[in-house]
C-alpha cells in the first residue's frame, strides 16, 4: 500500500469510527429518552403533588407554583403531607408489613427458584429449552387473569378444597382466600419467573470444572454447593431478589384480591387514599417515601456487593 | 544438572512393583469408544506421559483416574487399592486441570488452602504448608491476589501448588503447559521435573506435544483412537517405534514399505522398491517371511556425501531438491532415481562448510543400525 492510499484508509477508518460513535449514542439515547418521558416526568408530577395541598377540584390539589395577582411567582411546598404520613401508625404499619410480606415472599421465591434454575441450567440441551419456555409461559396470559384464576382455585368450593375433602384430609372446606397464605402464594407464584431467570443465567455461566476441582480436592458435593456454586452465583441471587422484592413491596393487585381485609399493604393504602379518600397529596407522599425506601435498599445492596468485590 | 531429562531417562532403572495399575479399562460414550481396553502399570515416583493427538482419549483416561468418569469396563488400582468406584473426593489423587480451574472468588492462598481445609487440617498447619508450597512454586508475595490478577504462568503455578499441597499419591496433569507461550513452557518443563524429583510424587501427564513428552517423561504411552500403541522410555519410543504410527508421530521419519528378502538372526535385508534397492539392518526381526513391512529411518541418521562412500549396503544416489537451514542443522530433501524423496538432516558442525547445493548429485548413506523395521 502506498502512502496516499494509506492516508485515505486512515481517514475512512476515522469516519467509520465517528459514525459508529454516533450510532452508539443513538442506541443509548433512545432508552434514556423513553425513561425520561415515561418515568422521570410522571415522577416529577407525583413529587409535585406530594408537596401540594388538597382542595375540592379536579385535579383535587392546589397548584404548587402560582402566579399571584401582584405579579409574584409563588412556590408553596406543603411538608404536612409527609409529617402526616410519618405521624400515623397505620401508614408505618403498612410500610413495615409490606416490607415483611415482600421480604418473606422474596426468600420463598429464592428457596423455590434456586433449585428450579439449577435444574434447568443442568438439564440436557433439548430439555433445557422446554423447561425454560415453561418458566416464561405464564407471561403469555395476563397477570390479572392469573391472579383471578387463584381466586377460583382457592375458593371454598374450588378444586383444592374439593381434593382435600375427597381425600378426607379435612372435613369442611378450608378458608384459603383472604388469608396471608393466599397473599404469599400469589406473590411467590407471580414473581417466581423474575427470580428464576437471573438465577438461571448465573448458574448456567458457572464453570463446571470448578466443581470437579472442588471434588478433586476432597470437597463433598453439598459442601461444594455452599463454598463454590452459591458464592459464584451471588450476582444472580442479588438480581433475582431485587427483581422480586421491589415490585412486591408496592404490589396492589395480589393483596387486594387474595388478601383479607386486614392485609395491610402500602400498595393498597395508596390506592385507598387515591381513589377512596381522593387525597392525592398523601397518596403521592406515600409513593415518594416508598420510592426512597426502595432506592436506599438498592444502594445499600450495591455498596455491600462492591465492597465484597474489592475484598 | 540433575534435572536433565535425557540423563534421567537413561538412568531410570527398570520399574519396581507397579504403584498405579490400570486393567483393561474401557470408556464408552454411547456407541463411541473413547478409551479401549487400556492396561498400564506406572511405578512410584515416575513421570508418565500420555501422548497422542487431539481426541484420542487422553483426557478421558486421566478423568477416569481422577474419578470424574466411571469406566465402562476395567479397574484401577492405586497403591494396591481398587479405586474404580471411589468418588473423586475420596481418592488419594489430585488433578491439575487444563484450564487450571482456580476458584475465582478466592485468593491464591485460599485456593491453595482449599484442599487442606476439606480434610480438617489444623489451621496453623494449613498456614505453614500453604506458605511452603507457595514459596516452592515461587509465588511468595502473591498470597492475597485473586486469580484474575495473575499472569498465565502464575496461574499455572497456583494450580500446581493447589494440587500438590495435599501431598497426593498421584498427581494428574492435563496439558499442564498448554496455555503458556513457548519460552515459558520450556522453562516450566524443567521446573516441573525438578519439583517432581524433590517431592517424589508420581506424575501422570497428558500432552499432545511430543517434545514436551520427551522432555518430561520417564516413560511415555503413545495413544491413538482410545488405545495405547506403545509404552516405553523416550529413547525406546524414538529409537525403536513399534508401529508406523508411533514412528511417524514422534519426530520426523522416512517411512518406506518393503519385503523381507534375507532373514538371519543377526541381520535382515529388506527390498524396498520405493528406494530402488535393499536396506540392510543389523538386527533380526520376528516376522513371517513375505510379510509386508515398513522401514523407518530418522533423517538425522542419514548422511550425505559427494563421493560414493565405501560401503556395500545402504547407499543410494540422489539429487538435492530442497534445503532448509535451521541454524543447528540443515534439512535436505533428496530425490532418488525412483522419484521417492528422502528427508536428511545434517548437523552444522562446521560453519558454512560441507554444504550441499540445490540440484547437486549426492550419495545418501546410513549405518546398518540406523533403520528400524516396523510391522504395522
Ligand atoms: N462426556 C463425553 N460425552 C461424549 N463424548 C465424549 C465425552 N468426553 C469425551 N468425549 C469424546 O471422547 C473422545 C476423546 O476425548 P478426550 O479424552 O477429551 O481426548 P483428548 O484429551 O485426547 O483430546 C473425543 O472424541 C470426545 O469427543
Ligand atoms: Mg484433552
Amino acid at each position: 500500500m502506498n502512502a496516499a492510499t494509506e492516508r485515505l484508509a486512515v481517514r475512512l477508518r476515522g469516519l467509520g469510527a465517528a459514525r459508529s460513535q454516533f450510532g452508539r449514542a443513538c442506541v443509548i439515547l433512545v432508552p434514556y429518552l423513553w425513561l425520561a418521558v415515561f418515568f422521570l416526568v410522571p415522577f416529577l408530577i407525583v413529587l409535585k403533588i406530594a408537596f401540594a395541598n388538597i382542595q375540592l377540584s379536579m385535579p383535587p390539589v392546589e397548584p404548587v407554583v402560582t402566579w399571584t395577582a401582584d405579579k409574584v411567582l409563588q412556590l408553596r411546598l406543603h411538608f404536612s403531607n409527609f409529617s402526616f404520613v410519618f405521624g400515623d401508625d397505620l401508614y408505618i404499619a403498612a410500610f413495615l408489613n409490606s416490607l415483611k410480606v415482600a421480604g418473606i415472599s422474596t426468600v420463598l421465591a429464592l428457596l423455590l427458584g434456586y433449585p428450579m434454575a439449577y435444574g434447568i441450567a443442568r438439564a440436557p440441551g433439548a430439555w433445557r429449552n422446554v423447561l425454560f419456555l415453561l418458566v416464561v409461559l405464564p407471561f403469555f396470559t395476563s397477570f390479572l387473569l392469573r391472579v383471578y384464576a387463584w381466586l377460583g382455585l382457592l375458593g371454598r368450593s374450588g378444586p383444592i378444597n374439593d381434593l382435600l375433602l375427597a381425600l378426607g384430609i379435612v372435613h369442611e372446606p378450608l378458608q384459603l382466600l383472604q388469608t396471608d397464605f393466599a397473599v404469599y402464594l400469589g406473590m411467590v407464584y407471580s414473581y417466581l419467573p423474575f427470580m428464576v431467570l437471573p438465577l438461571y443465567s448465573a448458574i448456567e455461566k458457572l464453570d463446571l470444572t470448578l466443581l470437579e476441582a472442588a471434588a478433586d480436592l476432597g470437597c463433598r458435593p453439598t459442601k461444594a454447593f455452599f463454598t463454590i456454586t452459591l458464592p459464584l452465583t451471588k450476582e444472580g441471587i442479588f438480581a433475582g431478589c431485587l427483581l422480586v422484592f421491589i415490585p412486591a413491596v408496592g404490589e396492589y393487585v395480589i393483596p387486594a384480591l387474595l388478601g383479607g381485609p386486614d392485609t395491610l399493604m402500602i400498595g393498597r393504602v395508596v390506592w385507598d387514599e387515591f381513589f377512596g379518600n381522593r387525597d392525592w397529596p398523601v397518596a403521592s407522599a406515600l409513593a415518594i417515601v416508598l420510592l426512597a425506601i426502595l432506592t436506599g435498599f438498592v444502594l445499600l445492596l450495591q455498596r455491600v456487593q462492591s465492597r465484597e468485590e474489592e475484598a | 544438572m540433575s534435572t536433565d531429562p535425557a540423563a534421567r531417562a537413561a538412568t531410570t532403572p527398570s520399574p519396581p512393583a507397579p504403584y498405579v495399575r490400570i486393567e483393561r479399562l474401557t470408556k464408552r460414550f454411547g456407541d463411541f469408544v473413547a478409551v479401549r481396553q487400556v492396561s498400564l502399570e506406572i511405578a512410584r515416583g515416575e513421570i508418565f506421559c500420555l501422548l497422542g493427538g487431539s481426541g484420542c482419549g487422553k483426557t478421558t483416561l486421566l478423568r477416569m483416574l481422577a474419578g470424574f468418569e466411571t469406566p465402562t469396563e476395567g479397574s484401577i488400582y492405586i497403591d494396591g487399592v481398587d479405586v474404580t468406584g471411589v468418588p473423586p473426593y475420596e481418592r488419594p489423587v489430585n488433578m491439575m486441570f487444563q484450564s487450571y480451574a482456580l476458584f475465582p472468588h478466592m485468593t491464591v492462598e485460599q485456593n491453595v488452602a482449599f484442599g487442606l481445609r476439606q480434610d480438617g487440617t489444623p489451621r496453623a498447619e494449613i498456614e505453614t504448608r500453604v506458605e511452603e508450597m507457595l514459596s516452592l512454586v515461587k509465588l511468595d508475595g502473591y498470597a492475597k491476589r485473586k486469580p484474575h490478577q495473575l499472569s498465565g504462568g502464575q496461574r499455572q503455578r497456583v494450580a500446581l501448588a493447589r494440587a500438590l499441597v495435599k501431598r497426593p499419591k498421584l498427581l494428574l496433569l492435563d496439558e499442564p503447559l498448554g496455555a503458556l507461550d513457548k519460552k515459558l513452557r520450556e522453562h516450566t518443563q524443567f521446573e516441573l521435573v525438578g519439583l517432581q524429583e524433590r517431592l517424589g510424587v508420581t506424575f501422570v501427564i497428558v500432552t499432545h506435544d511430543q517434545e514436551e513428552a520427551m522432555t518430561l517423561a520417564s516413560r511415555i504411552g503413545v495413544m491413538r483412537a482410545g488405545e495405547i500403541l506403545q509404552v516405553g522410555s523416550p529413547t525406546d519410543i524414538y529409537e525403536y517405534p513399534n508401529s508406523r504410527f508411533v514412528a511417524d508421530f514422534i519426530g520426523s521419519v522416512n517411512l518406506v514399505e518393503g519385503k523381507l528378502v534375507e532373514d538371519e538372526p543377526d541381520h535382515v535385508r529388506i527390498d524396498c522398491p520405493q528406494l530402488g534397492g535393499t536396506v540392510y539392518v543389523d538386527h533380526g526381526v520376528s516376522s513371517p517371511p513375505d510379510a509386508q513391512l515398513s522401514v523407518a529411518i530418522r533423517p538425522e541418521k542419514l548422511q550425505l556425501a559427494r563421493e560414493r562412500p565405501e560401503q556395500p549396503d545402504n547407499v543410494l544416489a540422489g539429487t538435492v531438491t530442497g534445503i532448509a537451514y535451521l541454524g543447528d542443522a540443515t534439512r535436505y530433501l533428496v530425490r532418488l532415481s525412483t522419484g521417492f524423496v528422502l528427508r536428511v538432516t545434517m548437523p552444522n558442525v562446521y560453519r558454512r562448510e560441507e554444504q550441499f547445493e540445490q540440484g547437486q548429485p549426492v550419495w545418501v548413506h546410513w549405518h546398518a543400525s540406523a533403520a528400524v523395521v516396523v510391522m504395522r
